[in-house]
């Protein structure tokens, strides 16, 4: 190759010796500005490793010596970002929850800091969005509550969950193993069932159904009320609409009565603050189903043992 | 061939000095048109963002404002919103469609005239003039020790060279933020960072690049001038030293004394003086020349001087040369202008923006999007109907707020409500008032009958209750029970 090397007639310049198919290269000389730039560059790379994690070694990286590491940085910007939401989050933990509506751009915020809880907290029983799970979980999409849908009412049952042993304010109701524990004989509860389907429109009235509602009267309607209407206060689930946590068909409403499923769920007062709680209230509110608070006189009637819509 | 005391003796450094380059003051037509130029673009990039433009309470009165933090593009009395990025994708399009253009017909006029690299160059080597003095007095001062005269000449040039560079990158942050509030902010240091680092990198960058880079930019940074060697052809303009004229050279005397035997060029080397790249034109068409014309003014000023035509040096494409070599008479310019690659590009380009005005003048500025939440999919409601849920988005792209109207179509028994409203008050359409120039969104619950199919098709629409009813419609489905996978 280096017998090749030439001055190139037209530009002066030499060859580097270098030819392909009789194409040659020139060997122009780079500007010097060029190699100063080169110069700097490395510089700056020495520099930058010793002031910034570089070399790999076996466990972590050279540490260099401004201590910087995306970890810290993440953990600045998280603290920064904490500080920047505090106001925020102040005035949601001094507003009563009741009072939360009436300030639209605290709701709004109460409710996205509600998602981002619930997405930690409560979509594996509940379900992304709140959907539930069928036959375990319910929906809180849905106009349907076991112990109520407005803002205190949810709020109170996230902070004392349902049914714990441990704790005394916690939300506690039992209903009774019908079919295991001997009280009704399978025939009669065969004849519940029918009653039942049949004030939720599954089932057209029967022989079996009539005997049902003598049934009924005397072992549910004290919890779920003389037309099926359900008892918030006990979190009895209304049998006569649409909505069936645990199925509404035949085989389902008799297992549930002969053994009953009596739900749990945990207490968060235990691990949440009660400005997540709230937030995680006005979140489940705001799914679609959130009802308006009872008026006082309804919600001394319902402390008194009376059914939310005012009948006993 | 080289001989073989080139092979075998010094190679030379790999690294080549760079040679200073002092051009010497020009005046001519050519000059005197740089300098309208030069007024021009510099007025454009100064000036046009204190132009104000009164677009009503809900928008800025900034005629061209690149609003980053709120995502809008300002230009007179156009608005565009990201999602119509498109436009400014199309101006790109333009933009290099027409340096096609521009190129095929006269060369490289972008670089001579009007490209920012060439303005500010010219700029600062105005100051040198300035500041050192011309030509002689400059190469005078860069070869003289470092005395006292040079110290002081060398910070005030240096010192007018950062104040330049300052007002270039302070200029450029007036696009991005109302100028008058800015350049307050910015003087009592309440700016963003953003604001100071931009002028800094900018402030740094023009000093480099117009102070000290200048013609090695064009040499060997910018790639149009690789990309442009591309685009010329043979009919396209080019700066020429007419050697078939002009060789052999011959100072005047020299060919009073032997008449007949010389060219016109009496060797004054003007046109090498006058160069701002450096180069001597006179080697023949080459990378570094930019095309600017000052050696053609410098030429035609000396020709004049020794009582011989004008154009030794002048602007002429590589057929005309050939055939002016030939003793012909090249073509009248407009021959060399109008043809059909400039035609097409000039169609091409004038289409493109047609197009672009045309879609501007029809487009809707009420816009809808629609997303089905799919988590639930649907709800099971206790009296047996089944609700969806879903996200609504409306795009106001007006300056003024709008009542609106959306209507929900081709699902029976169906009413539609927003987060805040309540399924007893529901109706089939719902209205709403949209803020100005804002996207808003609300959380849309739709209740249908729970008879029906599984998944139906139906239309949500949407149209303003003004005087403009253009709207927007998207077609979505509604799930009912037996739709999970």
């Amino acid at each position: 190759m280096a017998d090749h090397k030439r001055i190139d007639e037209v530009t002066g310049t030499h060859t580097s010796g270098h030819e392909w198919d009789g194409i040659e290269e020139l060997d122009t000389p780079m500007p010097r500005w060029w190699l100063w730039s080169l110069y700097a560059t490395i510089v700056w790379g020495i520099v930058y490793v010793i002031l910034y994690p570089a070399w790999p070694m076996i466990h972590g990286a050279t540490e260099g010596v401004l201590g910087w590491s995306s970890r810290g940085q993440l953990e600045q910007e998280m603290q920064a970002d904490t500080a920047r939401r505090a106001p925020v989050m102040n005035a949601i933990a001094a507003t009563s929850i009741a009072d939360l509506p009436a300030k639209p751009e605290l709701m709004q915020a109460a409710v996205q800091g509600g998602a981002a809880a619930f997405r930690v907290h409560c979509v594996q029983c509940h379900g992304a969005g709140g959907a539930g799970v069928k036959k375990l979980y319910p929906s809180l999409t849905d106009d349907d509550w076991l112990w109520g849908g407005d803002l205190a009412t949810i709020e109170y049952t996230i902070t004392h969950g349902i049914r714990n042993p441990d704790h005394k304010a916690t939300r506690t109701s039992q209903m009774p193993a019908f079919g295991r524990d001997g009280i009704l004989e399978p025939t009669q509860i065969a004849d519940v069932v029918s009653f039942v389907r049949t004030i939720s429109h599954q089932e057209k009235r029967s022989a079996s159904s009539a005997r049902g509602a003598v049934l009924f009267e005397a072992n549910c309607a004290v919890c779920h009320g003389p037309t099926g209407n359900g008892g918030r206060e006990v979190g009895a689930p209304k049998l006569n609409d649409a909505i069936w946590l645990y199925g509404g068909d035949r085989a389902s409403i008799t297992a549930t009565v002969t053994q009953p499923r009596n739900g749990v769920m945990p207490r968060w007062n235990s691990r949440l603050d009660p400005g997540t709680i709230k937030m995680l209230a006005a979140y489940v509110y705001s799914l679609g189903g959130g009802e308006k608070a009872p008026a006082p006189a309804l919600a001394a009637a319902a402390a008194e043992g009376l059914g939310a819509d005012g009948q006993p | 061939m080289a001989s073989p005391d080139d092979l075998t003796g010094e190679h030379g450094s790999l690294y080549a000095a760079r040679k200073g380059v002092y051009p010497k003051k020009v005046d001519g037509p050519f000059r005197r048109f740089k300098w309208g130029i030069m007024a021009v673009t510099l007025a454009i990039y100064y000036g046009t963002p204190w132009i104000r433009w009164d677009r009503g309470p809900h928008a800025p009165d900034q005629a061209v404002l690149v609003d980053l933090a709120n995502r809008r593009f300002y230009m007179f009395q156009i608005e565009i919103w990201p999602h119509e990025f498109y436009y400014v994708a199309g101006l790109l399009i333009m933009a290099g469609i027409g340096l096609f253009l521009v190129t095929s017909a006269v060369g490289r006029a972008w670089c001579g005239y009007a490209c920012p690299q060439t303005v500010w160059t010219d700029l600062f080597q105005h100051v040198d003039r300035l500041v050192d003095g011309d030509r002689n007095a400059q190469i005078r001062l860069a070869n003289a020790p470092w005395t006292a005269e040079k110290i002081v000449k060398r910070t005030l040039k240096y010192a007018v060279y950062l104040t330049v560079a300052f007002w270039t990158g302070g200029a450029w942050i007036m696009y991005f933020a109302d100028a008058p509030t800015l350049t307050h902010d910015f003087w009592t240091g309440q700016a963003a960072p953003v604001a100071y680092v931009t002028v800094a990198v900018l402030t740094a960058t023009t000093f480099v690049l117009g102070g000290f880079l200048r013609e090695q930019v064009c040499i060997y940074m910018c790639p149009w001038p690789r990309i442009q060697t591309a685009m010329m052809d043979e009919k396209s303009l080019l700066v020429t030293y007419k050697d078939w004229r002009g060789e052999p050279r011959a100072s005047v005397k020299k060919a009073e004394k032997d008449p007949g035997v010389f060219g016109d060029c009496v060797d004054c080397n003007q046109c090498v003086a006058v160069c701002p790249t450096g180069i001597d034109i006179r080697e023949g068409p080459q990378i570094g020349c930019i095309t600017c014309a000052l050696c053609i003014d410098a030429c035609d000023s000396v020709m004049a001087q020794v009582g011989r035509p004008r154009g030794l040096i002048d602007y002429c494409t590589l057929d005309d040369a050939a055939t002016e070599k030939a003793g012909g008479v090249a073509p009248p310019i407009r021959k060399t202008l109008f043809r059909p690659r400039t035609l097409l590009y000039f169609g091409l380009w004038g289409a493109i923006g047609l197009a672009m005005l045309f879609t501007l003048g029809q487009r809707t500025r009420l816009d809808l999007a629609v997303q089905h939440e799919r988590s639930p999919l649907y709800v099971q409601l206790s009296d047996g109907a089944i609700r969806n849920n879903y996200t609504l988005k409306l795009r106001n792209m007006e300056l003024r707020p709008r009542m609106i109207e959306v209507t929900l179509s081709g699902l029976p028994g169906a009413r539609l409500w927003i987060e805040g409203g309540a399924r007893e008050a529901a109706q089939q359409s719902l209205r709403m008032s949209l803020a100005p120039d804002r996207v808003t969104s609300a959380r849309l619950f739709i209740v249908a009958p729970g008879a029906g199919p599984a998944r139906q098709e139906f239309t949500i629409a949407v149209r303003a209750l003004d005087d403009d009813p253009r709207g927007d419609s998207e077609t979505i489905q509604f799930d009912r029970p037996g739709t999970e996978p």
